[in-house]
């Protein structure tokens, strides 16, 4: 079985890392040892998710399944997981002082990323929800890292905030179960094909009651709107390569578990419900989005705010369901994974560079990094959703879509704010690159390749899906949305 | 165990014990002094132990009688010893920042509780359940979650945040109990789980005191808006 051994050594790989790390506290050591991890999991990931099409396959008594869904978000995970730690070797040498902890930041980094993978391969509802769970403990401490009164606010908000959420989603979960208990006994495995081959059967009012608590629940870890008010915070506070994976991976990851309840409860004669609740919460994400791009002082919340309007649209795209829907919003979770990261990757190095988080600082990035400069403006025109980059086509897909769903009021309300987020965050670039400064004199840190490398590594990509989407990816998202589909057609 | 052929007897214990938990959920609201949050909490947690081991006894699940000793030891003795000692070293007796008072924390605390009925009234009704204690376990298991919430909106002390985050759960592990016995891996490694976010909460916690904000009010993390 290629692909159960291709599973354990991506599994092992940052688990290993973990532990290593804390046996042998050297932070160069422990730098190397998570980004020996990251490739591996990179390399087995993309192999994984290429033979995920063969339809699911299921391990360890069922407790764990490769299907093209959640090794999608597996990808996007490796990925991000990858262009972090790259990043993270530069970025956290210049925090000179946690020097001496650098070896427990590699430790929690790399088990961070073992607990999100875990979460996208979990086939047991329940075990789904304890993943959830653990990247949430994990990650806290990585929110915290670095022991400012802001950090440690952000991460109190973040654990409590995340806590409370996630205990609505064990509601729902716990009601799935009862739901299910009606058709398939007291006493069953509840793995997501059972509850989707019960669903049909189950009564539909408890069952909207437990989609509704359920996406409440990961929607606060997804970081819809309005349970997102934890998830600026944590993007602003934590040291810029978590915020690539809190962003890049960890939303995508909660969203997995949105999508897999929905297809039940679609099929539990919830659809219209179901849909319509996932789509509105996807509106709202994008207005509060707008509204908080365009007046944002600080330049990681800017980021932030658009990773609420980009789960947004994800969820637009799962919301409008159909191929077509489903296709754009795969495809949108990896353009927005590679650039996303791309864009925190730039907002260190700037913040290290200006000693400063606020935009009106920021002057003249232009002419003082012409290089990084330039490739974090073609970043910023991609993530608004510019031609020629790869998210400008999969929002057209699933603007697309939305027509053909019947959706036009969303579609409508979501071309329009996505033009206001265009002219809103793309000013806060041009303050910061063309508005001369008061010849304020900056202490250049020393922005070392590992900073830039892996920005150039993720636009690539975005620069060749933008233009050239390969027909090999519209078959896979076209088994997924099968796969989604589930028992209705 | 089928929900509709239950022993009246059994069912009354049920019901009993789920009334009982709610009563101490509503303790917790109305009261100003971490102590007897503490112990209201612990109270609780050995009811819902107790109840555990019933639905085992009545209901022939002879796993549920483990989950009710790890429910006594971890939430009964052990966390809210741990929450005890931080009480004692924070030197915070009191809630002194509550939004509301605990009197009109009641009354709001009712209201929940009509709602939590009236939702799981309609529930009951669509399954053919509606005499039983299903509906009644529903209604506990939702107001518990609403009063947890309440209490994480109107408390700002760290530690009512945190006990608030525990009735939140408290109130799933009963529902689970009567609703779906057979569910008991999940729970049990639930019960684990709770332990680890308190201790993580403490570890944050202490970070936060040693940061030197010097309270532990969240009406204090105001740094981070817009």
């Amino acid at each position: 079985m290629t692909i159960g051994l291709l599973l354990l050594i991506m599994l092992i790989a940052p688990a290993a890392a973990a532990l290593l790390c804390i046996f042998i506290r050297k932070a160069e050591f422990a730098e190397g040892v998570n980004l020996i991890a990251s490739a591996i999991v990179l390399i087995t990931a993309i192999p994984l998710t290429v033979l995920s099409a063969g339809g699911p396959y299921r391990f360890w008594d069922d407790y764990v399944v490769v299907d093209l869904p959640g090794a999608w978000v597996t990808l996007c995970t490796a990925i991000v997981y990858f262009l972090a730690s790259t990043y993270a070797v530069g970025y956290m040498r210049l925090l000179k002082e946690e020097n001496e902890k650098l070896w427990s930041f590699y430790s929690l980094f790399a088990a961070f990323a073992w607990t999100v993978l875990m979460s996208t391969v979990m086939n047991n509802a329940g075990l789904y929800w304890i993943a959830i769970e653990l990247t949430t403990l994990v990650s806290t401490f990585l929110v915290g890292f670095e022991r400012a009164a802001e950090s440690i606010e952000a991460a109190w908000k973040y654990i409590i905030i995340i806590s409370a959420g996630i205990s609505l989603a064990l509601l729902g979960t716990v009601l799935f179960y009862w739901c299910g208990s009606f058709v398939l006994g007291p006493t069953y495995e509840m793995t997501w094909d059972t509850l989707l081959a019960a669903a049909p059967k189950m009564n539909p009012a408890l069952a909207a009651l437990s989609y509704l608590l359920v996406l409440v629940g990961y929607g606060t870890k997804v970081g819809l709107a309005p349970m997102h008010t934890w998830l600026p915070d944590a993007h602003s506070e934590s040291p810029a390569p978590i915020s690539a994976m809190l962003s890049g991976a960890l939303l995508n990851s909660a969203m997995l578990g949105i999508v897999r309840y929905l297809t039940i409860a679609e099929a539990a004669q919830g659809e219209r419900l179901a849909r319509v609740t996932l789509v509105a919460f996807g509106v709202l994400s994008l207005l509060v989005g707008a509204l908080f791009i365009v007046r944002q002082s600080g330049i990681k919340r800017l980021m932030a705010y658009s990773s609420v309007e980009h789960m947004g649209v994800i969820a637009l795209g799962f919301g409008f369901g159909g191929p077509l829907g489903i296709a754009g919003a795969l495809y949108h979770m990896l353009n927005h994974s590679l650039n996303k990261s791309l864009m925190f990757f730039g907002a260190g190095n700037v913040m290290r560079s200006y000693g400063s988080k606020e935009i009106r600082n920021i002057h003249d990035v232009w002419s003082r990094f012409p290089v990084q400069g330039a490739l974090w403006l073609a970043g910023a025109a991609a993530i608004t959703g510019a031609p020629p980059f790869g998210l400008f086509l999969s929002e057209l897909v699933i603007l697309r879509a939305g027509f053909e769903r019947g959706y036009d009021w969303a579609v409508y309300m979501m071309a329009v704010l996505l033009i206001v987020i265009f002219i809103g965050f793309l000013n806060h670039f041009r303050t910061m690159y063309f508005e001369a400064d008061g010849a304020r004199g900056i202490a250049a840190a020393a922005i070392s390749r590992w900073c830039v490398t892996p920005m150039w590594l993720a636009l690539a990509p975005l620069l060749v899906f933008g233009v050239w989407w390969p027909s090999g990816l519209w078959d896979h998202f076209m088994i997924a949305a099968r796969m989604l589909a589930g028992a209705s057609p | 165990m089928v929900l509709t052929h239950l022993d009246p007897l059994a069912a009354s214990v049920f019901s009993l014990m789920a009334i009982a938990s709610l009563l101490l959920a509503f303790v917790m609201l109305g009261s100003r002094w971490l102590n007897n949050y503490l112990y209201a909490f612990a109270a609780e947690s050995w009811i819902i132990a107790i109840l555990s081991a019933t639905v085992g006894f009545y209901g022939n699940y002879p796993e549920l009688y483990f989950i009710a000793i790890l429910t006594a030891l971890f939430r009964g003795l052990f966390l809210p010893y741990l929450l005890w000692r931080i009480v004692r070293r924070l030197n915070v007796a009191r809630e002194i920042h509550e939004i509301l008072q605990p009197s009109s924390a009641l009354v709001v605390g009712a209201f929940c509780v009509l709602f939590s009925l009236a939702v799981a009234y309609r529930v009951g009704a669509s399954l053919g359940l509606s005499a039983t204690v299903a509906v009644l376990a529903l209604t506990v298991m939702l107001s518990m979650k609403l009063i947890g919430f309440l209490m994480l909106a109107v408390r700002h002390e760290a530690l009512s945040q945190i006990l608030a985050l525990l009735v939140l759960e408290n109130g799933i592990f009963l529902g689970a109990q009567i609703l779906v016995p057979g569910m008991p891996l999940l729970i049990e490694i639930v019960i684990l789980f709770d332990l680890l976010i308190v201790v993580a909460c403490f570890g944050v916690l202490i970070q936060y005191l040693l940061a030197g904000a010097g309270t532990t009010s969240s009406l204090e993390l105001k740094r981070l808006v817009g």
